[in-house]
Parts: C-alpha cells; structure tokens; sequence
C-alpha cells in the first residue's frame, strides 16, 4: 500500500515472472490423468461425429427397406446391421448422436445458468430471501429425481422442448444448493469483507469475488450431473416422452428395437452402449476435473 | 436429542405440503382440457359443466387445492378415468409390487456395495480398490434400462434361464414365494441393484479410508487389539452413514423404477405411471406420484431420526 513506510530500496528486485494461471494448473493437472484423458477425448470424437453425421453417415440413416430388416451386425454395406425398419445402424447411431447429445447436455447447462443464479442471489443476499429460495428448493428435493422428471414430463406431454424443460426444472434444485453453499461460504471470507471495507459495490464483489471463487465449483458439480442428464433424457425418449420417431436418438432407438430382442439382440443393445459410454465418458471426465480442482465433493 | 427430532418431524409438514402443491399442479400444467379424456366427443355443453362441477374445476385454484388436499389426506385420491377404479387401491397394489422389487434390489446393492467398499477402503490404491471404484463408476453411468435389456438378452433369450417379463407365471396377478414367482424377480432386481451398489461402494470406501486414518484406530493398534478387533470398530463407526444411504438408494428406487418396471413389464407403480402417462390419466397419474413422493419424504425423515439414534454426534441444528 501507499502508506507503507519501509523504504522502497529495501524491496528486493525480483525478476518479475508470471505465475502460472489457475485455469492453467487444474489444466496441467488435469493432463496427467490418463483416464480423464481418454474419456475427454471419447467426449471431443463424439462431438465432432454428432457435428459432422449429416456428410459423413455412409448411408441414409432414414431409408428404410422391407427387404433388409433386422440384418445382423458385420452385414456387407451395412457394418452394425440394420434396425427394424431396414434403416443403416452406423448411420442412425452416428446422426443420434446429435440429439441425444444435445438433450443430454442442454439441461444441465440451462440449469448451471438458472440454478446458479438463484443459488448465488439466496448465498449473497441471505436473510429471508435466502430462506424462501431454499424453501423453496426443499420442496423440489423431495422428490427422487427420476420421479420428477417423469412426472412433469408426463403431465407436459412427450416431445423435445418440454423434455427439456422438465430435465431443467429437475436439475435446477441441486445446482442452486451447492450454488449457495459455496457462496455462503466466500461471503464470509476476510478479502470479501475487506473489498466492501474499501467501497466495493455489492456487484462488484459478487461479479469479482463471488463468481470468481464460486463458478469452478459450481461448474464440476454441474459437470457430474451430465452423465445422469444423458441418462434420464434418454430414458424419457426410451418411455416415449422425448425425441419422436423418425429422428434417430439414442434411447428412442432402444425403445423400437426391444421388439428385436429376440432377433438381433445385439443389433438392439447397440443404442444403450453408446448412451452408456457417452455418460461414463462424462463421469470420468468429472471426476478428473474435481481431482484438478482440488473440489471436495 | 428428543428436540431434534421434533424439529425434524415440524420441518417436515411444510415440505409434505410444497409437495402436494407439485402433485396438486401437474394436472393444471398438462396442456388441453383435463376433461377431453373423460368425456366423448360429442358431448354437450350441458354434460361439460355438470362434469366440471362434478370435478370442482369449476373452482378457483385454491380451492381446488384445499378439497383435493383434504380428500387426500382421507385417503381419497380420486378415480381413475381408465379403469374407472379408486387410485388408492390402484396405487397400494402397485406400490406392494415395487416395494418388494425395491427392497431386495436394496439389499443385492448395500451387500455388494459394503462388499467392495469395505475392500476397496481396506486396501486402497491396490487392485481391488481400482477394480472397485470401476465398477462404482460402472454402477453410476449405466443407463439400467438397457442393462436391463442386456440381461434380458443373455439369461432370458440367449441361456433361457429366466423369464424376461411379468411378475409370475402366465400373467399371475397374486403374489407367491416359490420359484415360479422369485425367478421373475431375479432379473430386475439384479438390474436395480447396480446404482446402490455403486453409491454404497463409493461411500463405504470413503469412510473405511477416513476411519483408518484416524488416532483411535492407531491407539487401537498400539494396544494390542488384533485386526478383527479393529475391524469391528470400523464397522461400527461406518454402519449409522452407510445404513443411512442404503435408506435413502431404497426411496430412489422406489420413485425411479419405472423405466426398470417397463423393461421388464413389472406390474408396480412405475408400469401404473406409465400407463397413466399414456392414456392421459391424470387423476392416477397424480396419485401416484403424491404417494411415491411421500413416501420418499417419510422415508428421509426416518433415515435421520435412525441414523442420530445410533449415532448422537451428527445431532444437527
């Protein structure tokens, strides 16, 4: 500070070097941990198929065909057989991707935002508003989560948009409490009280410290709940709640193919696999990220 | 102690009744005229009313919710428009079905769960402890319906071991302990078992680990006491939160079974909500639902008063 009364040749001349930034080091941990690797990695492939299945699927994953129905997995032209239809297995498994991706990863991200907000506003503010807020989150803990979601998507109706409202609703709750936990926490550490000692505007402080502080946390818990987000969204389309046929998604090809089970079992357990390694892809890689980040869990 | 647990029991009516204001509300979220499934097309605008009244939908909001709350607080959750039954009886015989599915899937995870954990947690960074925590993560990420479908495919279709569907042979409706009936339930309470397990493992692994590492276990050590002995004390300082996840993992399969319940066409409350869900039932739908959730908030509220029981130091404000 300013006020300092020490004089400034006593300051020994260090050479001035750039410590290396936070993101940097959970990057330089995170590296280190093969199985995190991989499985980021598995998540990147998945990624770029889900982009590009529309010019790369090597048939059309819609045309169906009388005549090759249920085909078994190493038939010529058609490498993961062909579904109840006669459709191309590889061609729907890699155009699936895409909404199931999507449905599996837009909620949790949709609730990162929603449920932070509100768990950040109830940690910071405190006081009744945290009290109603938390509640009022209670009451939605309450329920299993499975049951929730089934339920809301089931008095909402099946398709895509009120699947996905349903999932966020669902992941909402558990966001919003580590949210708040977290902020609780940093409100009442020493540089947050300094910083409002020194004139810092409440949005000063939540923007620089509390979002500072509080969003990696919150970001690893968000991360860990894709997996079950791919799961449950998958499953809704599995119930008939979600994506609707023709689309190819992961778990509304398993709901047509369980007729097959008796046919082509493993032509019809293919769809589970890919939602399977999918959510263990993003468990792992959770997981690496909450051993970077030195998160307790 | 008595304190907290009346604290407990208070906190818990305001949350039973936010959950029934959930339950309340599904109906009124769900699109379309609650009543096109109950009437025919060509219904009169007389009938509509008489039947709107007949419903009390007729009345504000609050209303409804404060006849709708009293009538299920006796017992009455309404008919259903299917099968035109009372959805208690309805959803009590579900819920027999599923709690017995439930309780041993429960049983299958806390036994295997404490199994690894118990390894893992002994020997960690060895192999056991990497093989364990593979399969808690296995146990975590696996969507079950399709593991249900995979064992379905290898015992039922491929072996021919065990049935693939139903609760008892030729679509029996009553419950039997013999084979016939204990073999339908092998395969669903296997698939339901793998999440507990997994959760259970992970857990019982944490606190065997952080229970080893702590001064009394040494002191333990140091007096002579064999490894037996030690063990013992592990046990015992690990039961009161393992038991109580295994509490909990019961009141999410309860509530979660019903893509389980679909695999494999169990008659229990999940098949009931999905038939609710799909010939639009709603009064069934939110029956069902009102119970389970209940259920699951009666069964948190008994985990925590067990688990300060057997274990006063976690008294909590």
């Amino acid at each position: 500070m300013a006020l300092s009364l020490a004089p400034k040749a006593a300051v020994p001349l260090v050479p001035f070097e750039r410590s290396p930034g936070y993101w940097a080091t959970v990057w330089r941990k995170f590296r280190r941990d093969p199985v995190a690797v991989g499985a980021a990695i598995v998540i990147l492939a998945l990624i770029v198929m889900a982009i590009a299945a529309p010019w790369i699927t090597p048939q059309d994953p819609f045309r169906s065909s009388v005549l090759r129905r249920l085909r078994p997995i190493g038939t010529d032209g058609f490498p993961l057989g062909t579904d109840e239809l006669g459709r191309d297995m590889l061609s729907r498994l890699m155009l699936g991707a895409r909404l199931s991706l999507f449905m599996g990863v837009t909620p949790v991200l949709m609730a990162f935002a929603i449920g932070s907000t509100i768990g950040i506003i109830a940690g910071y503010v405190g006081g009744w508003v945290n009290t109603a807020i938390m509640r009022t989150i209670d009451v939605f803990y309450a329920f299993p989560s499975v049951l929730l979601t089934i339920a809301l998507s089931g008095a909402l109706g099946a398709g895509i948009g009120n699947a996905l409202l349903s999932l966020t609703v669902v992941f909402i709750p558990p966001i919003a409490r580590v949210a708040e936990a977290v902020t609780t926490q940093v409100r009442s550490r020493d540089y947050v009280e300094a910083a409002r000692a020194s004139g810092a505007s409440a949005l000063t402080i939540i923007r620089v410290h509390v979002l500072g502080n509080a969003l990696g946390p919150i970001f690893v818990y968000a991360t860990s709940l894709i997996s079950v987000a791919m799961i449950l969204a998958s499953g809704l389309s599995f119930l008939g709640l979600g994506v609707r046929p023709p689309d190819p998604e992961w778990g509304l090809m398993l709901n047509t193919l369980r007729t097959a089970i008796y046919t082509q079992p493993w032509v019809a357990a293919l769809p589970g696999a890919m939602i399977f390694i999918t959510s263990i892809s993003f468990n792992l890689v959770s997981d690496g990220l909450r051993s970077a980040m030195d998160v307790k869990s | 102690m008595l304190a907290y647990i009346g604290r407990r029991v208070v906190y818990t009516v305001p949350i039973m009744l936010g959950v029934s204001l959930v339950c309340f509300a599904l109906v009124h979220i769900s699109p379309g005229d609650p009543l096109v499934s109950v009437l025919p097309a060509d219904a009169s605008e007389q009938l509509r009313l008489t039947m709107m009244r007949l419903y009390g939908f007729d009345r504000s909001y609050p209303e409804q919710f404060g006849l709708w709350l009293w009538r299920a607080v006796q017992g009455d959750l309404g008919t259903s428009i299917a099968t035109g039954r009372a959805v208690a009886t309805e959803v009590l015989r579900a819920a027999g079905n599923t709690l017995r599915l439930a309780a041993l899937a429960t049983v299958i995870g806390f036994v295997f769960g404490c199994l690894f954990g118990f390894v893992a947690g002994y020997f960690r960074d060895s192999w056991v402890d990497k093989l364990a925590s593979l399969l808690s993560v296995i146990g975590v990420s696996v969507p079950h319906y399709w593991l249900g479908m995979v064992l379905v495919i290898v015992f039922s279709s491929q072996l021919g071991w065990l049935p693939a569907t139903g609760a008892g042979p030729g679509g029996s409706s009553s419950w039997v302990w013999d084979w016939e009936h204990v073999s339908h339930m092998v395969l669903p309470a296997i698939t339901m078992s793998v999440i507990p397990m997994g959760i259970i493992a992970r857990t019982v692994r944490a606190l065997v680990a952080e229970i080893l590492a702590q001064e009394f276990v040494i002191g333990l050590k140091a007096r002579g006491l064999n490894e037996v002995g030690v063990f013992a004390h592990v046990v015992k300082n690990a039961a009161p939160t393992a038991l109580a996840v295994m509490g909990l993992q019961l009141g999410y399969l309860l509530g979660g079974s019903i893509l389980i319940e679909t695999v494999f066409s169990w008659p229990g409350t999940g098949f009931l909500l999905n038939a609710a869900i799909f010939q639009r039932d709603l009064p069934l739908l939110q029956g069902t639902i009102l119970v389970l959730a209940m259920f699951f908030v009666l069964l948190n509220l008994a985990v925590d008063v067990v688990q300060t029981m057997l274990d006063p130091r976690i008294e909590r404000g």
